[in-house]
């Protein structure tokens, strides 16, 4: 299929990464409480935007590399493996 | 429970990108075998993912959590034993003729081997069964948003009463699910089960991460709880010494064998994932590639439970029990263990107690209460999106098998033959509409006759356990008739039937636990009865299909080419580097999980 799965799951976790990471910056730190005192949010949303960004970064480099694979109705692209 | 708007941000995040994916992907979906089958382009890794997320429901989650208070560790036998050996054993000798035959469904593939009343069979109990787990998963899902009280906020500031909540949870995610099968079919389902199982990673991680850290990890728990909740094998020999309440044969051979491979090999849920992968060899490592997740699992979703039921000392439940009302504040004289609060009695509201004057547990919320007591608002979201996230790709798996089954193998075969691919592509997203409308039914139907949800689960339970048989001498013995497979199947599931009316679990009343029939055996849990229904029910069909084949004319040869694993031509995958191979990968699975079973013996 022409949209590479890797694309929007990189932009999904980026953008919930970046939301937790400055929600766990700059909110209120009495949340933490239940988290045994640990900041979960800001070291979890760090993992998580490293991932999405890989994910993106995997995604667009191997667009670049098969830039129409997929893309025509009868899966001209070639039949390799990713 | 309150959400802030950090969480709603991140459950609309979620949303825009479910519908966004369907979007990006309706220029795709040009004809039928593009909304049915992907276009059998997906890569395998993705087709993997899928695989295993299809089947991972929210109610997979919930309910795994509260087997893994109950039972312990050993419900990890859902996945090692009641996974695994089937997922491989599909990758490797299966799904050849799955994918080779071109089949385009499991259905399909039963006309190509045997003759069309078999398939008829199939597809009819098929297709209600997916329409009933789907609406079983939306009714679980509104239940759920329920429980964790939600919805409650935002409807008493719209000033709507908070009951309106379970209607408003089950049209949002009927319509969001809707929307992105209509616009993108398979792989829009595939795409949106691989967003989920990261998101169930994402969510959970965090929360398995900071149980083990209160509890004093692994040897925390170790020192909470009585040896059997942390070994998985000991104690099997006798069902009187652990707490699954079974011995290991059944164990083995009725989750093990008959149910497990029953369910991963034939039920075209799963194998629909697979047939959409871009080719033989992906095909063939789809199930072994979901198989590695697959077997860490019961560190996500089990361990939650054995964390829940190990914390030292009852800590006050968050959330009222499942059924119990906001009247049950005060209650805290009975005690639940952990975070598990006792069961709450609907008509009195008092603590349900056992035999011994001991509260009964409300396990069902072991998992909801370990989100709300370790997450803070932000996680919490994310938790919560995850659960969402699997509730919504639960009816969409059943919806996108739904409506090919019931386009290829019931529209296309009985009623309406040889019209345009178009009208076929057509007929498949009025199927969406239509299986997504009924299974919003049968959520309903739930919330009126939960017996009545029991008794399918049940009837369903005796049509899919003699399946196995019939696949298994249909793939592997050329001899084997179309009538022996379609007498098989019925008889298997006579026997199943009157096994049931038979028995009862220990301490259960004849009715719906079985014994409808007379009494004649009593195991001693229902989880040993269900196994020896299927082992009944598998032997009946195999015996039946056998003597019914040996009378009966074979078909010729010629025509079981691809379909039959002594006429196929082997195939050769030589020239893949090892880790594409599906037996490599096979051996390397096979091998972590005997590691993961004696670690945990």
């Amino acid at each position: 299929m022409g949209l590479d799965i890797r694309l929007p799951i990189g932009l999904l976790f980026s953008v919930i990464g970046l939301l937790l990471v400055g929600f766990g910056a700059f909110g209120d730190k009495v949340v933490y409480q239940r988290s045994l005192g640990l900041n979960v949010n800001l070291a979890w949303g760090a993992v998580l935007l490293v991932f999405g960004l890989i994910m993106l970064i995997l995604g667009r480099r191997s667009n670049a590399i098969h830039p129409h694979a997929g893309a025509s109705p009868d899966g001209g692209g070639p039949e390799g493996e990713r | 429970m309150s959400l802030t708007s950090i969480d709603w941000v991140i459950m609309a995040v979620y949303s825009v990108f479910v519908l966004g994916i369907g979007v990006a992907l309706k220029r795709y979906m040009k004809t039928s075998t593009d909304f049915f089958l992907a276009g059998r382009s997906i890569p395998a890794w993705v087709c993997g993912l899928a695989f295993i997320s299809a089947n991972l429901g929210a109610q997979e989650v919930i309910g795994m959590g509260a087997s893994g208070a109950k039972y312990g560790i050993a419900t990890s036998h859902f996945y090692w034993i009641g996974a695994i050996p089937a997922m491989v054993f599909v990758g490797i000798f299966m799904m050849p003729f799955y994918y080779g035959s071109r089949a385009r469904s499991v259905p399909e593939y039963l006309r190509l081997r045997f003759d069309e009343k078999t398939r008829g069979l199939n597809a009819i109990s098929f297709a209600t069964m997916t329409i009933f787990s789907s609406g079983i998963s939306v009714y679980a899902m509104a239940k759920l948003m329920q429980t964790l009280h939600i919805l409650d906020s935002p409807l008493r500031r719209m000033g709507l009463p908070l009951s309106a909540g379970f209607h408003i949870s089950i049209v949002i995610s009927a319509i969001v699910v809707l929307v992105y099968i209509l616009l993108g079919g398979l792989v829009s389902a595939i795409y949106n089960e691989v967003l989920q199982f990261f998101l169930i990673v994402a969510g959970f991680l965090p929360l398995v991460l900071l149980g083990l850290k209160d509890v004093g990890g692994w040897s925390g728990i170790k020192q909470q709880l009585p040896t059997a909740y942390t070994h998985s094998w000991q104690g099997m020999s006798n069902p009187h010494t652990n707490p699954l309440g079974v011995e290991w044969f059944g164990l083995v051979m009725g989750l093990g064998f008959v149910s497990s491979f029953g369910y991963w090999c034939t039920d075209f849920l799963v194998v629909q994932r697979a047939m959409a992968a871009e080719s033989m060899s992906a095909a063939r490592r789809t199930p072994l590639i979901a198989s590695i997740p697959k077997m860490v699992f019961p560190f996500l979703v089990v361990l939650p439970g054995l964390i829940a039921i190990s914390l030292p000392a009852q800590r006050a439940s968050l959330l009222p029990s499942a059924h119990g009302t906001d009247t049950m504040k005060g209650e805290t004289a009975v005690t639940g263990q952990g975070l598990i609060p006792p069961k709450i009695n609907e008509t009195t509201g008092l603590p349900m107690l056992d035999a011994n004057g001991r509260p009964l547990l409300d396990y069902d919320l072991a998992v909801p209460n370990m989100l709300v007591h370790y997450l803070p608002t932000g996680l919490l979201g994310l938790g919560i999106t995850a659960l969402l996230a699997s509730f919504m790709s639960g009816m969409a798996g059943n919806v996108t098998a739904f409506n090919t089954v019931w386009t290829y193998d019931i529209y296309q075969a009985y009623i309406h033959k040889g019209a345009s691919d178009q009208h076929y592509l057509w007929v498949g997203r009025m199927a969406t509409v239509f299986g997504i409308a009924l299974s919003v039914a049968a959520a309903y139907a739930a919330t009126h006759f939960n017996n009545i949800m029991d008794f399918l689960q049940l009837v369903f339970a005796f049509v899919n356990a003699p399946l196995f048989a019939t696949f298994l001498l249909g793939m592997f013995w050329k001899r084997t008739t179309g009538h022996a497979a379609f007498a098989g199947l019925l008889s298997g599931t006579v026997a199943a039937a009157v096994h049931h009316g038979l028995t009862l679990p220990v301490g259960a009343v004849a009715g719906i636990k079985g014994g409808w029939l007379a009494t004649v055996h009593v195991y001693p849990s229902e989880m040993a009865q269900n196994f020896w229904t299927a082992i009944w029910a598998w032997s009946v069909c195999m015996v039946v299909t056998v003597l019914v084949s040996l009378v009966t004319q074979p078909r010729k040869e010629e025509e079981l080419v691809g379909l039959v694993y002594s006429l196929t031509p082997r195939i050769s995958e030589g020239q893949l580097p090892w880790y594409k191979r599906p037996e490599a990968l096979a051996i390397l699975v096979v091998v972590l999980v005997l590691i993961l079973n004696i670690i945990f013996w």
